[in-house]
């Protein structure tokens, strides 16, 4: 075992700690909420993902790598499955993502969707002669993503569906696609954004037009690009029009929570206390006054980071996003160091993934981000999200393990 | 794949650190900024947000006689509040509180109705609890999520009947009330004097509430109780020492005869108030806690009006104990002396022009001289009196003695009397050349016409003629200042001269029934003709004659004549000087009959024309009862 990564290890065994720790304040509090002992059941999920983990540790990417079909057609199924006979839960009660039989749910299939893109992207990427240089070559990857993408929308999920955006640019981006490239297919999205006011989408246009003749993409290229931020522009008033009550109120009360406080912007400006009222050393573990008197939302789950800003303070917060870092650092030091693509891409992809929720949840706490349901990756509860988490533990720390063996030391 | 080579994977790398760093840096900004930046003001949002003010009562002043007897005082009791966080909780909450102490559906709409005026502040539930009640609710704590039981200090008045109109009564501030600021320092919850000394001396009495944090969950519902250090305790309020004489109130509650409403004011020369009562009375303990609003109807709904208080807010026309203030402008402006005699000997009536003015005396008096006139009460006299004075004097003198206007008496909300200053009152009224000045004013000389006075304005005029010929404003706890007094303008020798009379009203005139066995009673009596039904009784005396201690005036509606007033002042004038053993004895009643009617005629018209009958202004019992219980 002295070849296991240690770093990775540490990292990961300190955000499982400190996540069970948290989870367990959490259901500390003066007014009974479902948070309750939820610290005890996580715990077993700890061990039961301790041996998933180690089982996944335990094959070859080869292995995988042969599997990946297999498990990207299963995601999607369940996907579609869940379009069907999906129940909601928590604060999205009324959409569709969680899969249940006889009335117990047993999981979230977006969540394995997830990991099976990244898996199937990887598999992808890895198998081109070179990186796509021209948006033709990137239709592939974006039907990959792009499939899993529409149907977790569907339930709707915009918080997952955000993940999958963040996988898709991720392993793009370390599978070597120039970043002018990305640049130019992400460009519409930002062009929705910023048709807000007309000035600033006047001057992205412009901004837009000159990069296409500064860089000289093929003509088809620039015409499709410069159109396609023309379209969203325009049809960003359509589309808002079509989003959901929710949604648009989310995305309101991201922009100012104060205008609701009752009620869309309600979670945010609870949370926004209570980390607030942390100061530098928090309130003590387990004492934090706005948790326990339940005016902090959804604790164990999506606002769990909360618990850490108000109890723990911004030392506390240090150190979970210390924790974070190291991770996401030795992530990228595997992924640079892996001993073949596929692993390689599969781990970047893995930071894709977790850096999307982590940057999204805890983000959102501060009103850094919208207010969308996405739990913080090894503290928030829930079973299925933490057993993908353990199964990226396992791939990464194998991915680790198969380049030592194969030569690439720490220099 | 190519593109996996050393150098490019460690270019990517270095760019994913890059983004990472900065997104990092971003995140820990944002918390920076948040917990550090601005930790105080979401510390303070989060207390705001768990903890929850609750005012503490500071126990009210006491109100105390003039030797330390106990008017109004404290005693231990408890408030049941509550608090909610929306309109439907509160409203089940209610709902368990109905199966656990009695709550109709009026008085749950009135807790809804003061509840949405305050929303952060707990709403009283019952302010007036009792000890059985506060243990069943605590028992059922669990079931009633935001209660709050205090114990606050609840006021009571040991004789609440003989001194409601004196005392008034206490009640938790209104919604208006905070809006015009009528209790500077007030806040909702606050319990603040609604009427009577309660509400003139509210800022003495009431103190300055206290308060302190209980912490409530998202559901508002109480966590803890006193949290923190965070605790002001409440400043009790100043007690009040008053001039009033408890025993003799209590006295003239107790002798105050049930089947008649009026008013008894019992004076010292000086404006000191021994006692003011009014009849019906009623329990100002109801109001304590709020009252209920069957006790609420009953009282505004009375016929009687309970709530009126009839020594400072009855107007009723002076009549006969007026003729000495007829008497004191002749004196004043030395048209008469003590034994002048008027032209025309009474004979039942003097003639003015075609229209004849009755004397009550339908055989006359014969020939009087003042004192006579007075103790005789005979209208002839004084008709001559007013004409020789003439009506702008009658006006101006009477102005000018006070007739007009309040008393400044330190009682809130006294009505003003009606005392016309000028011609312009009738011009306005009937129109000019419409009336007769000299009807008016024979009018006017026997206290009839367009003349009510408050029973506190007219005890004021014979405290002055009982005292030193100056009017003082009457006061319960100290001498006003600011507030004008009037001079009778009489020497020492007309003011013994009119006591002298008043005393011969009593010995040997139409007061007769109200002598008394050790103390030689001054007063007079009065009937004031009233269209509506009998007529009431006025006496106005004071004693010891030679000496004036007290003067007492006692308004009895419908009471006939003003002998039967005079027997129950004469009481409590005896009681007062002689002290209270030599009153034991029953009330003499002899009967009414055996004494002259000295009523006065009804007012003869004014006007020409006689196409409108006018009659002077009868009782005006003014409607200053508010017509919303008064919580």
């Amino acid at each position: 075992m002295s070849r296991i990564d240690r770093p990775l290890a540490i990292a990961a065994v300190g955000l499982i700690t400190y996540g069970v720790i948290i989870l367990y304040s959490a259901g500390q509090t003066d007014v009974v909420t479902s948070a309750e002992g939820v610290w005890t059941r996580q715990l077993v999920w700890v061990g039961i993902g301790a041996v998933v983990g180690f089982i996944v540790f335990r094959t070859s990417f080869r292995l995988v790598e042969w599997l990946t079909p297999a498990i990207y057609v299963f995601s999607l199924l369940l996907l579609l499955a869940v379009l069907f006979v999906g129940t909601g839960a928590g604060t999205a009660a009324g959409t569709k993502s969680w899969l249940a039989i006889g009335g117990h749910r047993i999981g979230q299939p977006a969540e394995l969707a997830k990991l099976a893109t990244v898996l199937m992207l990887a598999r992808h990427l890895s198998s081109l002669k070179e990186a796509p240089r021209s948006l033709r070559s990137l239709w592939t990857p974006a039907l990959i993503v792009g499939i899993p993408f529409l149907l977790v929308m569907k339930q709707p999920d915009l918080g997952s569906a955000l993940v999958f955006v963040g996988i898709f640019f991720a392993m793009l981006y370390w599978a070597g696609v120039r970043p002018r490239l990305l640049f130019m297919v992400v460009s519409p999205a930002v062009s929705l954004l910023l048709a807000v006011t007309t000035w600033s989408w006047g001057i992205w246009i412009v901004l837009v037009v000159v990069l296409m003749v500064v860089w000289r993409p093929y003509v088809w290229e620039s015409v499709v690009v410069v159109g396609l931020n023309v379209a969203t522009g325009v049809a960003a008033l359509v589309l808002w029009n079509k989003l959901a009550d929710y949604q648009k109120n989310r995305l309101l009360s991201f922009l100012n929570p104060e205008a609701d406080p009752r009620g869309a912007g309600y979670h945010l400006l609870q949370s926004k206390t209570a980390i607030g009222s942390g100061g530098w050393f928090g309130s003590g573990l387990t004492q934090g006054p706005q948790k326990r008197l339940a005016f902090l939302p959804e604790q164990h789950t999506d606002f769990v980071f909360s618990v850490v800003g108000e109890e723990l303070g911004f030392l506390g917060v240090l150190l979970a996003l210390g924790l974070f870092i190291l991770l996401f650092t030795s992530l990228i030091r595997v992924a640079r160091r892996a001993a073949d693509p596929f692993s390689s891409l599969v781990v970047f992809g893995i930071l894709g993934l977790w850096f999307t929720h982590v940057f999204e949840n805890v983000g959102m706490t501060v009103n850094l981000m919208p207010v969308t349901g996405i739990p913080l990756p090894f503290f928030s509860y829930g079973g299925s999200f933490f057993l993908i988490c353990c199964v990226c533990l396992g791939l990464a720390l194998r991915a680790s393990w198969d380049a030592r063996l194969a030569g690439y030391l720490d220099s | 794949m190519n593109g996996f080579d050393s150098y490019q994977v460690r270019r990517r790398a270095s760019g994913a650190r890059w983004v990472l760093s900065l997104a990092f840096a971003l995140l820990i900004g944002a918390f920076f900024r948040t917990q550090i930046l601005q930790h105080d003001k979401y510390q303070l949002r989060a207390e705001t947000n768990r903890l929850r003010a609750i005012p503490l009562e500071p126990p009210r002043g006491a109100i105390l006689d003039r030797n330390g007897e106990t008017i109004a005082e404290n005693l231990p009791g408890f408030a049941v509040k509550l608090f909610a966080t929306s309109q439907d909780s509160l409203r089940a909450t209610l709902q368990r509180f109905a199966s656990v102490v009695p709550l109709d559906s009026a008085a749950v709409d009135d807790i809804e109705r003061r509840w949405r005026a305050a929303r952060y502040q707990p709403v009283v539930v019952f302010g007036d609890a009792s000890f059985e009640m506060v243990s069943h609710l605590e028992e059922r704590r669990a079931l009633l999520p935001g209660l709050i039981i205090q114990s606050e200090p609840k006021r009571f008045y040991p004789y609440g009947k003989a001194v409601a109109h004196l005392v008034g009564y206490v009640g938790e501030v209104t919604e208006r009330d905070l809006e015009r600021d009528r209790y500077p320092g007030a806040e909702a919850g606050s319990i603040v004097g609604k009427s009577g000394l309660e509400r003139q001396y509210d800022s003495v009495l009431r103190g300055r509430a206290g308060v302190r944090y209980v912490e409530v969950n998202a559901r508002g519902r109480l966590v803890r109780e006193n949290v923190g250090s965070a605790m002001l305790p409440p400043e009790p309020g100043q007690p009040l020492i008053t001039t009033i004489d408890l025993p003799l109130q209590r006295f003239i509650d107790s002798i105050w005869p049930p089947e008649f409403r009026g008013a008894m004011i019992a004076m010292t020369p000086k404006g000191q108030i021994r006692a003011l009562y009014s009849a019906p009375s009623y329990d100002p303990n109801l109001f304590v806690g709020g009252i209920s609003t069957a006790d609420w109807r009953a009282l505004n709904d009375n016929v009687d009006k309970p709530l009126l208080n009839r020594a400072i807010n009855g107007g009723y026309p002076p009549a006969s104990p007026f003729k000495l203030a007829t008497a004191a402008m002749g004196l004043k402006r030395g048209l008469i002396n003590l034994h002048s005699q008027m032209p025309q000997p009474c004979t039942g009536g003097y003639r003015l022009g075609n229209r004849i003015f009755r004397c009550w005396k339908r055989d006359g008096h014969g020939s009087l001289d003042l004192i006579g006139a007075v103790a005789q009460s005979c209208d002839v006299y004084f008709y001559q009196l007013g004409l020789k004075l003439g009506l702008d004097n009658m006006l101006s003198d009477g102005v000018a003695m006070g007739f007009s206007g309040r008393s400044g008496v330190d009682l809130p909300s006294e009505q003003a009397s009606l005392y016309p200053a000028s011609y312009e009152y009738f011009d306005k009224h009937y129109g000019p050349r419409n009336w007769s000045p000299p009807a008016t004013v024979l009018n006017f000389s026997i206290g009839q016409g367009e003349n009510t006075q408050t029973l506190i304005d007219m005890v004021q005029f014979y405290a002055a003629l009982a005292g030193d010929g100056i009017e003082v404003p009457p006061y319960v706890v100290e001498p006003r200042s600011g507030v004008p007094t009037h001079d009778l303008g009489l020497t020492e020798e007309q003011l013994a001269g009119l006591r002298t009379a008043l005393i011969a009203v009593v010995e040997r005139g139409t007061g007769g029934g109200s002598r008394q066995k050790g103390v030689v009673i001054a007063g007079k009596t009065g009937t004031a003709q009233n269209s509506h039904g009998d007529d009431h009784g006025w006496f106005i005396g004071f004693a010891p004659a030679d000496k004036p201690v007290l003067v007492v005036g006692a308004i009895m509606e419908h009471a006939v004549h003003g002998s039967v007033a005079g027997r129950y002042v004469s009481k409590v004038l005896a009681r007062y000087v002689l002290g209270p053993d030599t009153t034991k004895a029953q009330v003499s009643t002899p009967p009414a009959s055996a004494f002259p009617a000295d009523s006065a005629p009804l007012p003869v018209e004014i006007t020409d024309s006689g196409g409108r009958r006018v009659v002077a202004p009868t009782t005006t019992v003014p409607d200053t009862v508010p017509s919303e219980p008064p919580r």
